[in-house]
C-alpha cells in the first residue's frame, strides 16, 4: 500500500508540474505585447517598462520560469494588478464560498444519485426506470448556465421562494448548488444503474437471494458495494468538472467564489490573478483524481496487490 | 421513434444554419419601439431589449454553433487522430512525451482551460475555435492511440509491414478504417460538447462579439430582463437544450449500432 501511494503522489507531482509549466506559458499565449494589452495603448513608456520589469518580462524566460517555480514553492503566486494584493490572499478569501458550493452540488447529486439509481436498476424496464434514463439523458444535455436562469425563473420570480442571487443565508445555496449538481447527478445515477445492474448477474447475488434474503438486502447488503467502486471513480473524475462548472454557475448567480474571480481576473486582464486561480483550481482537481486513486485501492484490495 | 425526433430535430438546425443567408433575416435591425416586445408578424418569437427579432437572432445562432462545432470537432479529430496513432505506431519515447502531454492536458478540467485561453486570447470567434481545439484534440489523441496499440500486432498490420508498407500508409490504410468507429462515436459526443462550450464562453462574454448572435450571448443578455421579458432567456435555452440532447441521443443511438465498448 504504501508503494501504490507513493507511486500516486510522484505521478500526482508530475502532472501539477505539467500543469504549473502549461499555466506559466499562457501569459506568453497573449497576442502582441501583454504589458501593452493590459495597460492600454495610451500607457506611457516609462509605466509599460515598470510593469514589464515588476512582471519580470524583461529577463529571459528560463529565468522567468525559474523564479515562477520558486514563488510556486513557497506558495507565492504573485500580485494581483488591479488590486496590488498577493493573489494567494484573493484566492484564500473567495476559496470558501466555492468549496461550500461543491460540496453541496455534490451533496446534491449524491442524494439525487443513489436512490435513483439503484430503484432503476432494481425495477429495470418499468416506468420508473424510464424516467431515470430520461433523467440522465436531459441532465447532461442541459448547460448550467441555461439550467440556472430557467430555475431562477421559476423559484426566484415565479414562486418567490429562493433568493436570486448573492451568498446570504442557507437558502442562496439551493439553486447554485441544483444547477450545479443536476449534471453530476445524472451521469451518476446512469452510471449506478448500469455497474448494478452488471453486479445482480453475479453468481454470489444468487447466493444471497437463495438464502433467503430480501431483495433490499440483497441489493443494500450485497450489490451495492461492488457497484459503487466505478461510480466512486467516475465521482473523482467528474469533481473537477464540477470544479470548472462552479465558474458559470458562480457567474449565473453572482456567488462570490473563486469561479467569479476568474472571471473578474479576464475582464480586468489581470493575469498573474488569473493564472493563480486557474493553477490553484487545476490542482484541486489533481489533488482530487489522486485522492481518488487512494479511496479506490483502499475499498479494492485487487487493485493495490496487482500495482504493488 | 426518439431518434427520429432527434434526426428530424438536428436536420431543421442544419437547413437553419446553412440557409441563413438565404432567408432574409435582420438580426441586427434594431428598432427601439419594438424593446422587449411579445411575438408579432414580422417577429413570432418577440423582441430582444433592442428590438431586434428574436427568431432571426436565434437563426443566426445556430450558425454560430453549427460553424463552430464543425470546426472544432473536424480540427480536433484530424490532429488527435493524427497524433495518437503515430504516438502509439512509434512509440518509445515519442510516445512516453505524448502521453504525458496528454495527461496534463486531462488534468485541467476542459472547460476552465477553454476560459482561461479565450480569455487570454481575447473575444471572438477565431479564438474560440482556437481555445476548444486546444481542448479538444486531447480526448481523440488518447482514444486513437489506445486504439491503434491494440492493433499494431495484428496480423494484417504485421503482413503489410512484411510488404514493406510505409507508417503512413499501414496507418491510413489498415488502421484507421478499424479505429473509425469509436473516433465517430466520440466526435458526435464532441458535437454536443461543443455546442456547450461555445456558448458557455459567449455567455461570459468571451465568444462571439456584439452585435452577432450566439445561444450563449442571447441568454446572457437575456438574463438581464428575465423578470419583464422571460423569453429572451427561455426560447435560446430551449433551442440549444434541445439541439444538445438531439446529439447526445444520436451519439448513444450510433455507439449502440456501431457496438463501440462503453467510452471511459
Amino acid at each position: 500500500m504504501i508503494g501504490f501511494l507513493a507511486s500516486r503522489v510522484a505521478s500526482a507531482a508530475v502532472t501539477v508540474l505539467g500543469v504549473s509549466v502549461l499555466v506559466f506559458s499562457l501569459v506568453h499565449l497573449v497576442p502582441g505585447d501583454p504589458v501593452e494589452v493590459m495597460l492600454g495603448e495610451s500607457a506611457q513608456p516609462a509605466d509599460r517598462e515598470a510593469l514589464r520589469a515588476a512582471l519580470g518580462l524583461d529577463r529571459p524566460l528560463p529565468a522567468q520560469f525559474g523564479s515562477y517555480l520558486l514563488g510556486l514553492a513557497r506558495l507565492d503566486l504573485g500580485t494581483s494588478l488591479h488590486s496590488r494584493r498577493p493573489v494567494t490572499d484573493l484566492i484564500a478569501e473567495r476559496l470558501p464560498a466555492t468549496a461550500e458550493l461543491a460540496v453541496a452540488a455534490l451533496a446534491v447529486a449524491v442524494a439525487v444519485a443513489l436512490p435513483l439509481g439503484a430503484l432503476a436498476a432494481m425495477h429495470r424496464g418499468s416506468l420508473l426506470d424510464q424516467g431515470a434514463i430520461a433523467f440522465a439523458t436531459l441532465g447532461v444535455s442541459i448547460p448550467n448556465f441555461v439550467l440556472g436562469p430557467l430555475l431562477i425563473l421559476a423559484f426566484s420570480f415565479a414562486l418567490g421562494w429562493l433568493p436570486v442571487s448573492g451568498r446570504e443565508g442557507g437558502g442562496s445555496l439551493v439553486l447554485p448548488a441544483i444547477t450545479l449538481g443536476t449534471a453530476l447527478a445524472a451521469i451518476l445515477a446512469r452510471m449506478l444503474r448500469s455497474t448494478l445492474l452488471e453486479v445482480m448477474g453475479e453468481d454470489y447475488i444468487r447466493t444471497a437471494r437463495a438464502k433467503g434474503l430480501r431483495e433490499v438486502q440483497v441489493v443494500a447488503g450485497h450489490a451495492l458495494g461492488n457497484a459503487m467502486l466505478p461510480v466512486i471513480t467516475l465521482l473523482g473524475l467528474q469533481l473537477g468538472t464540477l470544479l470548472a462548472g462552479a465558474v458559470i454557475t458562480e457567474i449565473v448567480f453572482s456567488w462570490p467564489g473563486l469561479g467569479s474571480l476568474t472571471v473578474e481576473a479576464i475582464q480586468r486582464r489581470d493575469y498573474p490573478l488569473l493564472q493563480g486561480c486557474v493553477l490553484v483550481i487545476s490542482t484541486g482537481y489533481v489533488a482530487v483524481n489522486s485522492a481518488t486513486d487512494l479511496v479506490y485501492a483502499w475499498l479494492d484490495p485487487r487493485i493495490r496487490l496487482a500495482e504493488s | 421513434m426518439l431518434t427520429r425526433a432527434a434526426a428530424v430535430l438536428l436536420a431543421v438546425w442544419l437547413l437553419l444554419a446553412l440557409g441563413a443567408p438565404l432567408l432574409g433575416l435582420e438580426p441586427h435591425r434594431v428598432s427601439l419601439p419594438h424593446m422587449l416586445a411579445g411575438p408579432a408578424l414580422d417577429a413570432p418569437l418577440g423582441y430582444d431589449e433592442l428590438g431586434r427579432p428574436l427568431l432571426d437572432r436565434l437563426v443566426s445562432g445556430a450558425r454560430t454553433s453549427l460553424l463552430v462545432a464543425v470546426s472544432v470537432v473536424g480540427l480536433s479529430l484530424v490532429i488527435g487522430t493524427a497524433i495518437g496513432t503515430t504516438s502509439a505506431w512509434l512509440g518509445g519515447p515519442v510516445d512516453h512525451l505524448v502521453v504525458r502531454v496528454v495527461d496534463v492536458f486531462l488534468a485541467f478540467p476542459g472547460i476552465l482551460l477553454a476560459i482561461a485561453l479565450a480569455g487570454i486570447l481575447g473575444p471572438g470567434i477565431d479564438n474560440v475555435v482556437l481555445a476548444l481545439t486546444t481542448v479538444g484534440w486531447v480526448g481523440f489523441a488518447r482514444l486513437a492511440r489506445a486504439q491503434t496499440l491494440s492493433l499494431k500486432h495484428r496480423e494484417h498490420v504485421l503482413a503489410a509491414v512484411a510488404l514493406g508498407a510505409r507508417a503512413p500508409r499501414i496507418l491510413v490504410h489498415h488502421v484507421l478504417p478499424l479505429i473509425a468507429a469509436p473516433l465517430i462515436v466520440e466526435a458526435t459526443f464532441g458535437v454536443a460538447a461543443v455546442i456547450i462550450g461555445e456558448a458557455g464562453l459567449s455567455f461570459l462574454g468571451l465568444g462571439v462579439q456584439p452585435p452577432a448572435a450566439s445561444w450563449g450571448s442571447i441568454i446572457q443578455e437575456g438574463t438581464r430582463y428575465m423578470l419583464v421579458a422571460p423569453h429572451l432567456v427561455v426560447v435560446p435555452a430551449v433551442a440549444l437544450s434541445l439541439v444538445v440532447l438531439a446529439v447526445n441521443l444520436l451519439g448513444d443511438r450510433l455507439r449502440d449500432r456501431l457496438d463501440v465498448r462503453a467510452r471511459d
